[in-house]
């Protein structure tokens, strides 16, 4: 069941389009806000919720990179992984913190704190190596920095 | 018309229609997957390649995707350019990357599209030396086996699946070179015409699971060109036999009928015909006996005997006719109830005397209004509702003309029409699958489905009569209906026997004369109940109760039962009492049944694949299906038996029978609706150059060894004296005519896409015509008036149910019902109420109400339904042994009551 | 030097609240469209101005709008194209963060030229601070009448709203971004019917960068002419530059149309870093083609860098330097390529992979002989019209021209390979 806040936060997208379906995205987005993740049911929630099945919502949740179809940690990490940031070194972070956090890309640490995915360009290109955690971005990363970066989030 | 030049050479074409399919047409073995003439045009797949010159000059030109080109005057083409052969061979390359190479154990192999382009463009180098992509697959059910490693991602089975058909529970998943097909999460495919995707998919991914039980390689197969015995629609298809199984059936294309499609029950539906519970001998009190005593026993019996016989509306013309031969006229009865022998007489009526003519589906397709009173279409005649989605898919605003869309542009006119849809109005019992797509759907009993009929037609035309005593709410829904379909050019009105009311079906004719009147071309269509309903109603015949009466008062006492279980067409007690008065029962039949039982003598007759025979279908086309294979036991046609009988008692017409073609000369020159019969299909001895007609593919396999270890010599193949088909590979390779096109193939062209060498242009109609015959036409000159007698309004009775039947595509019909894959498919037997009536007899879903139906008690777990009109239950038909032919009828509800029904009437009273 | 889409930014980059907008003249050119000028007229301007699209493919804005039928029924819809993830590209984020207004004000002209009276930003997820911005700048705009019904009392009215996407390159085609406002997947539509007939919800639609739309004021203000001077070139206007790479000075700078490669990489980026030495650039986002040495005094507008066989794009050059291995470089952006694509056509989904991993198989010293073949065919047969959008061309770029300049650097890895068979030796 979505929650009431979750269904009027929806709400208000599908008022801003011409049919309901325009705003699953949105929708998507919405109940991954409150939930960081998209699990089997808030899918079949939503899609109830959008008029749609779930196979179509899937479809469309499926297709884009940042709606997590699988449990992440606390914080996701975002790595940029692309040219600027190659030129640059991101490899030497990612790393880094494959081995300090034990995690592959796509993976959870452990203790549930981290979930490192790569992405790409981050268009902070004159300040790479760079990453965001949750909403913050972090520039002109380097490997000394990580641990009290990392050390900011519980 | 448009002058093009391809490779040099000029070509006069048709305007509008896109380069792959002009180049298609003119014999151009341009290479394709995601483009599909039923689906139109996206460009995915990039195969289609050709070259686009800006004049002659030009010797460079630009690839483009000739599917995705329009045709326009005085262009220049190359499909033979270097640069195209190279990168069309790529295209193939680049699907290669990750496909298997499992030909050797792919159910497709060998009939394969992509196998064919593979081979059509010349790529057999590898040159990708890296590991494969892996998917994991799904469990879709009993129908589609689903191996998604083989998938070249054309999307046209998301495209068929979901825009075409309407279904929910297909998808594309992911991105980039990860993306999948397939269900949210494992599970039955759940639209009904599922079973397309072996055929739309182009490679391996989806295959017939049913196949797979008894697999053979599609070119071993010894196959007919036959028709659906499922539903009413009778759609063309391809029956395949080997070692005396039926394997498989598949979509033989009608352009008229089925297209491409065939729906799920059509499809799989065949199984019946290699089930354990088959006849295969004849047999008396029980015991097998060889054919000579069976003759001289029923010689004896017939001798001395006061015979009647019954006929069925799943036997075909001629073995319904040759038993009214037999027996006489005036002993000829349609094994029907009364009431479903009503409503196959209306219908006919209606379209052979009124002024509306009865339209093909693919005509449905194409109108731009449509009004659907009493029938739950998809799984009454499911091809009838795929044509329905078609018409409301249809973007006829001229806006994708303004912008010069043209019609094969199927993204294009998508991303233009959005939700825009054309009108499709519905009155029926409770939702059905098409009300997504519906303008308006309204839930009635049958009589207030009536009503609104007769209102729509009121409004449309103030000389029909009016209800009495009509709601103002529903006044506005008739006159919005009404304004809908006067808006129309060519909107279709359809109805039929499935509510079983002949208000609904006469509602439904006083709106289409109503629009014809208002000088509009309206269709008429009635879906019936059995295949051959239409036929065995043009076959005059007595009704059912007549011929208990005759037994009962002693008139007869000997009964011939003709392919026809009698207890899906009157009370068990009835026909239990009808069949134990007849002294002698005989039977003819291919599956055992509750009436074979009770038969003295049971005699094997062939199921569709095992005959020859014409059916008619609810438009009145006649249509003929083709034995696929001679049964090895003795087992044979019911009109062959029949006229066997005849000689053996030296029945005069009966004796100078020979074949098929007798009988349906016969049958021409007798029955006045049958006229043209004969001319169904050329006659026995047409030939092509001399040449029969195989009905092998000239790489059938095996043949020498197929019986080697009965003995080493092959033996002589049988031969057909009912039809210019062949039953080995040996005959002519020139195109047989519509009717008698046994399997599609041609050089290059393994697959069923091969069907494209067969057509006149490539999505149109076959090289030879549409196949059939119509016998039902408009009368011009009609002296049909407005119905009258509109029923009143419906009102809930105390303590009472009004029991309509309900239709499940599988389940409802007898003979797919005994197939394996379909069984898995069908539900549990139910008596669907409204929330209401539950609330009032306190009953929660799935628990047990006793209802008595005509003195009988019954137990039902209820489903309950919020559309379903209070004090109406609705009994699926076919799923139980509940009298379903009685209905409808009041059920008296046994379990007590909570709340007193009474209230509620009183306050709906009020509010009307 | 006049720098009028970034004078106003702060050194902060805080962006302006509505009243200091306004006090530097900020929406001074809507009351000016409004009080004096047909649509017709402000898509002459434009046209006048030469104003070509800077989200890469270069198309003359006010061409483009003409396309639209003015006479359409409504909705028509106005979309600015802020989904800025093609690599090595940042200017985008800038105009966003820190002009909000200005982007609002030139979406308000362009909306007024086609007579659209909806329009949407949509804008990349990661760009949290421009969607903080531009959420409350379309308030304050609303507030003060420059939104909503009847703008400034006019006839004319125009709803504005935030779409944020979900991540994926290929929203910034402009007609994936469509079908990703309209709840879908997003793969291209084709063309035609072009998105000025048949666009957002099948209604008339432009598609505009964020760039694009921001020079609009100051054409509306100074004219056509005042704009096309404001470059060293045919092609008109200041341009966002950016570079990125082994580079003193990274960063972004707003300067005339037309300064050369080699003014960018050493006036305003600083030279490379001590010790690296130049071996190439991609003049304008990934998805264009190298240019090396010889090409450092081309001017960088659309025409000049095209004669010297790449392309203006975004104007953000990547350098490449002698430290980083070309092949690793191209690799990653194959790699972002092959990880964007949409999978709807079948060069792009199975090519792009199947070229990355020939770079990978070369970058560990696993080449084969026929591997620059094969790299070759792809970069011709993923050419422009082969595949269903310009993702894949743009991608085949900086491989067709890394190959002619740094041909031996792929050979190298192949020479020190000596094993026929790859695939025994590959355990993936
Ligand atoms: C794969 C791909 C990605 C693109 N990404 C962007 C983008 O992020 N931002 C952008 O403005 N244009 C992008 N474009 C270009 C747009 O399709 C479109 O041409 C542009 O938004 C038009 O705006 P303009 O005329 O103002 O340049 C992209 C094109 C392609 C093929
Ligand atoms: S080129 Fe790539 S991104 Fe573009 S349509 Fe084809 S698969 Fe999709
Ligand atoms: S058939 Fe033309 S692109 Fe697929």
């Amino acid at each position: 069941m979505l929650t009431k806040e979750e269904q009027h936060e929806i709400d208000e997208a599908i008022r801003i389009v011409p049919y309901k379906q325009a705003a699953c995205i949105e929708a998507l987005k919405i109940v991954q806000e409150h939930r960081r993740w998209i699990s089997d049911e808030s899918l079949a929630d939503i899609a109830q919720y959008m008029e749609m099945s779930t196979a179509a919502l899937d479809s469309v949740a499926t297709f884009y990179n940042l709606i997590f179809r699988k449990p992440v940690g606390r914080h996701v990490i975002l790595l940029c992984d692309s040219i600027s940031c190659y030129v640059l070194g991101y490899e030497k972070l990612s790393a880094y913190i494959k081995q300090n956090l034990k995690i592959e890309y796509g993976g959870t640490s452990s203790d549930g704190r981290f979930t490192l995915l790569p992405n790409p360009c981050l268009g902070t290109c004159d300040h790479g190596p760079a990453l965001m955690i949750d909403n913050d971005l972090y520039r002109d990363v380097t490997v000394e920095q990580l641990d009290n970066i990392f050390n900011k989030y519980e | 018309m448009a002058t093009i030049i391809i490779d040099c050479k000029t070509y006069e074409v048709p305007l509008g229609k896109n380069v792959l399919e002009t180049c298609l047409n003119l014999g151009f073995d341009v290479p394709y997957f995601c483009w599909h003439p039923g689906l139109g045009s996206v460009g995915a797949c990039r195969q289609c390649a050709v070259k686009v010159f800006k004049d002659a000059d030009d010797k460079k030109g630009r690839l483009v995707m000739s599917c995705m080109e329009p045709v326009v005057h005085n262009q220049h083409l190359a499909v033979h350019d270097a640069d195209t052969i190279d990168f069309r061979k790529q295209v193939i390359e680049w699907l290669m990357t990750n496909h298997p190479h499992d030909c050797a154990v792919c159910d497709e192999g060998g009939s394969c599209h992509l196998q064919d382009m593979t081979v059509m463009t010349g790529h057999h180098e590898r040159r990708f030396t890296f590991n494969k992509r892996t998917y994991k697959n799904q469990d879709l059910g009993p129908f589609l086996n689903h191996e998604m490693n083989r998938c070249i991602q054309c999307y046209r089975c998301v495209r068929f699946y979901k825009d075409y058909a309407g279904g929910k529970d297909l998808d594309a998943y992911a991105s980039k070179n990860n993306v999948y097909f397939g269900r949210a999460e494992d599970g039955v495919l759940e639209n009904e015409f599922s079973g397309n995707l072996a055929e739309i998919c182009p490679t391996g991914v989806f295959t017939d699971k049913t196949l797979k039980e008894h697999y053979t390689r599609k070119w071993d197969l010894t196959m007919s060109p036959s028709i659906c015995q499922h539903c009413s629609v009778g759609c063309n298809t391809i029956a395949g036999e080997r070692y005396g199984a039926l394997r498989m059936i598949h979509n033989r294309f009608h352009e008229k009928i089925n297209g491409y499609f065939l729906c799920d029950r059509g499809r799989f539906g065949y199984e019946f015909v290699n089930a354990e519970n088959r006849i295969k001998q004849p047999s008396i009190n029980g015991d097998v006996v060889e054919r000579t005593e069976l003759e001289t026993r029923l010689e004896k019996i017939m001798k001395s005997a006061k015979v009647i016989g019954i006929g069925s509306p799943r036997a075909s013309l001629q073995s319904n006719f040759a038993l009214k031969t037999l027996v006489g006229e005036d002993n000829f009865y349609h094994g029907v109830s009364d009431h479903e022998h009503d409503l196959a007489e209306l219908a006919v009526r209606i379209l052979k005397d009124g002024p509306v003519r009865t339209p093909s589906t693919k005509e449905i397709e194409k109108s731009d209004a449509i009004f659907v009173l009493g029938e739950d279409l998809t799984n009454t005649a499911p091809i009838v509702a795929l044509a329905v989605r078609q018409a409301v898919r249809q973007d006829l605003s001229g806006e994708p003309e303004k912008i010069h869309i043209q019609g094969w542009q199927d993204a294009a006119r998508k991303n233009l029409q959005q939700q825009r849809k054309m009108p499709l109005y519905s009155a029926t019992i409770h939702e059905t699958k098409l009300d997504d797509i519906c303008t308006s759907a309204n839930y009635a009993t049958p009589e207030d489905i009536a009503r609104l009929g007769f209102a729509v037609a009121h409004c449309v035309d103030h000389n029909s009569p009016a209800p009495e005593h009509f709601p103002e709410a529903l006044q506005v829904r008739a006159r919005s209906i009404a304004n809908g379909l006067l808006a129309a050019k060519n909107p279709t009105i359809i109805s039929g026997a499935g509510c079983a009311s002949s208000a609904v079906m006469k509602a439904a004719a006083n709106v289409a004369i109503a629009l014809h009147k208002n000088g509009i071309v309206v269709g008429l269509t009635y879906t019936m109940l059995e295949c051959n309903s239409m036929g065995l109603t043009m076959i005059g015949g007595h009704r059912l109760s007549a011929a208990f009466n005759a037994v009962i008062n002693g008139h007869a006492d000997t009964l011939i039962l003709l392919e026809n279980d009698l207890f899906r067409h009157g009370s068990f007690a009835e026909v239990g009492d009808f069949l134990a008065r007849c002294k002698n029962v005989i039977v003819l039949d291919h599956t055992k049944s509750d009436s074979t039982d009770r038969a003295s003598v049971v005699i094997p007759a062939g199921t569709f694949a095992e005959s020859d025979g014409i059916i008619v279908n609810n438009e009145g086309r006649a249509q003929r299906f083709f034995q696929v294979y001679e049964s090895t036991e003795s087992i044979q046609e019911s009109w062959r038996w029949i006229i066997n009988i005849g000689k053996t008692l030296q029945h005069p017409k009966l004796q100078t029978w020979q074949n098929f073609e007798d009988i349906s000369k016969a049958m021409a020159s007798e029955e006045p609706m049958l006229q043209n019969i004969d001319e169904v299909n050329p006659a026995v001895d047409f030939r092509i150059v001399g040449q029969r007609i195989p009905r092998e593919p000239h790489r059938f396999s095996g043949r020498t060894s197929m019986h080697a270890h009965i003995q080493v010599s092959e033996q002589k193949p049988p031969t057909d004296d009912d039809s210019p088909l062949s039953y080995t590979m040996e005959g002519t390779r020139i195109q047989p005519p519509s009717a008698m096109i046994p399997f599609y193939w041609s050089p290059g062209w393994n697959s069923v896409q091969s069907v494209a060498k067969y057509q006149h242009e490539v999505g149109g109609s076959l090289k030879d015509g549409d196949s059939g015959i119509r016998l039902l036409e408009a009368n011009a000159a009609s002296s049909l008036v407005y119905f009258q007698g509109i029923p009143e309004a419906f009102v809930p009775l105390e303590h009472h149910l009004w029991i309509v039947p309900t239709y499940h595509i599988f389940g409802s019909e007898e003979m797919s019902a005994k197939s394996a894959s379909i069984q898995k498919r069908i539900p549990t037997p139910y008596l669907l109420i409204s929330a209401v009536d539950a609330n009032i007899y306190h009953l929660k879903e799935q628990d047990i109400i006793k209802v008595s139906i005509a003195n009988i008690s019954y137990s039902f777990p209820i489903k309950i339904n919020r559309n379903i009109p209070v004090g109406m239950a609705a009994l699926p038909y076919g799923l139980c042994d509940a009298p379903i032919n009685a209905l409808p009828e009041w059920g008296i509800v046994e379990t007590s009551p909570l709340t007193e029904l009474h209230d509620y009437v009183r306050k709906t009273k009020v509010q009307h | 030097m006049l720098r009028p889409l970034t004078s106003h930014i702060r050194e902060d980059r805080r962006p302006l609240s509505l009243k200091e907008y306004e006090k530097l003249g900020g929406y001074e050119a809507v009351r000016k469209v409004f009080k004096s000028m047909t649509p017709q007229a402000v898509q002459q301007l434009v046209k006048d101005s030469n104003l070509r699209g800077r989200g890469g493919a270069g198309f003359s804005t006010g061409l483009k709008w003409s396309f639209v039928p003015l006479d359409a029924p409504q909705p028509k819809y106005l979309i600015c194209n802020a989904d800025e993830m093609e690599p090595g590209t940042f200017k985008d984020r800038l105009l966003l963060e820190s002009a909000p207004h200005q982007l609002i004000e030139g979406m308000i002209l362009a909306a007024f030229a086609i007579q659209a009276d909806t329009s949407y930003v949509f804008l990349r997820w990661a760009y949290k601070d421009a969607a903080k911005a531009i959420i409350h700048a379309i308030h304050e705009a609303s507030d003060a009448g420059y939104l909503g019904d009847n703008i400034l009392g006019t006839d004319f009215s125009l709803h504005m709203h935030l779409h944020t996407g979900v991540g994926r390159y290929i929203c910034g085609e402009e007609t994936a971004l469509l079908n990703s406002l309209e709840g879908k997947r997003a793969t291209p539509r084709s063309k035609p019917p072009f998105p000025q007939v048949s666009g957002l919800f099948g209604k008339p639609t432009i598609v505009n960068n964020v760039e694009t739309l921001s020079c609009l004021p100051h054409i509306v203000n100074y004219g056509a002419d005042w704009f096309q001077k404001l470059s060293r070139t045919g092609d008109a206007g200041t341009k966002i530059y950016g570079v990125s790479g082994k580079v003193k000075r990274p960063g972004l700078w707003e300067l005339p149309m037309g300064v050369t490669l080699r003014e960018l990489l050493e006036d305003y980026a600083g030279g490379m870093w001590d010790g690296h030495t130049f071996r190439g650039a991609l003049p304008g986002g990934a998805s264009t083609d190298f240019l090396v040495e010889q090409h450092l005094d081309v001017k960088m507008d659309y025409g000049s860098v095209a004669a010297a066989g790449s392309r203006l794009g975004t104007g953000t050059v990547i350098v490449l330097d002698d430290k980083t291995s070309v092949v690793g470089f191209v690799k990653n952006l194959i790699h972002f390529f092959a990880q964007e694509s949409c999978g709807f056509c079948t060069p792009c989904r199975e090519g792009l992979p199947w070229i990355e991993k020939i770079l990978h198989a070369l970058e560990n010293e696993r080449g084969q002989r026929g591997d620059l073949k094969i790299l070759e065919q792809h970069t011709r047969l993923l050419g422009p019209g082969n595949t269903f959008c310009a993702l894949a061309p743009g991608a085949m770029e900086p491989l067709q021209s890394a190959l002619k300049y740094f041909r031996k650097d792929f050979e190298q890895y192949i020479a020190a390979y000596a094993t026929p068979c790859r695939s025994g030796l590959m355990n993936r």
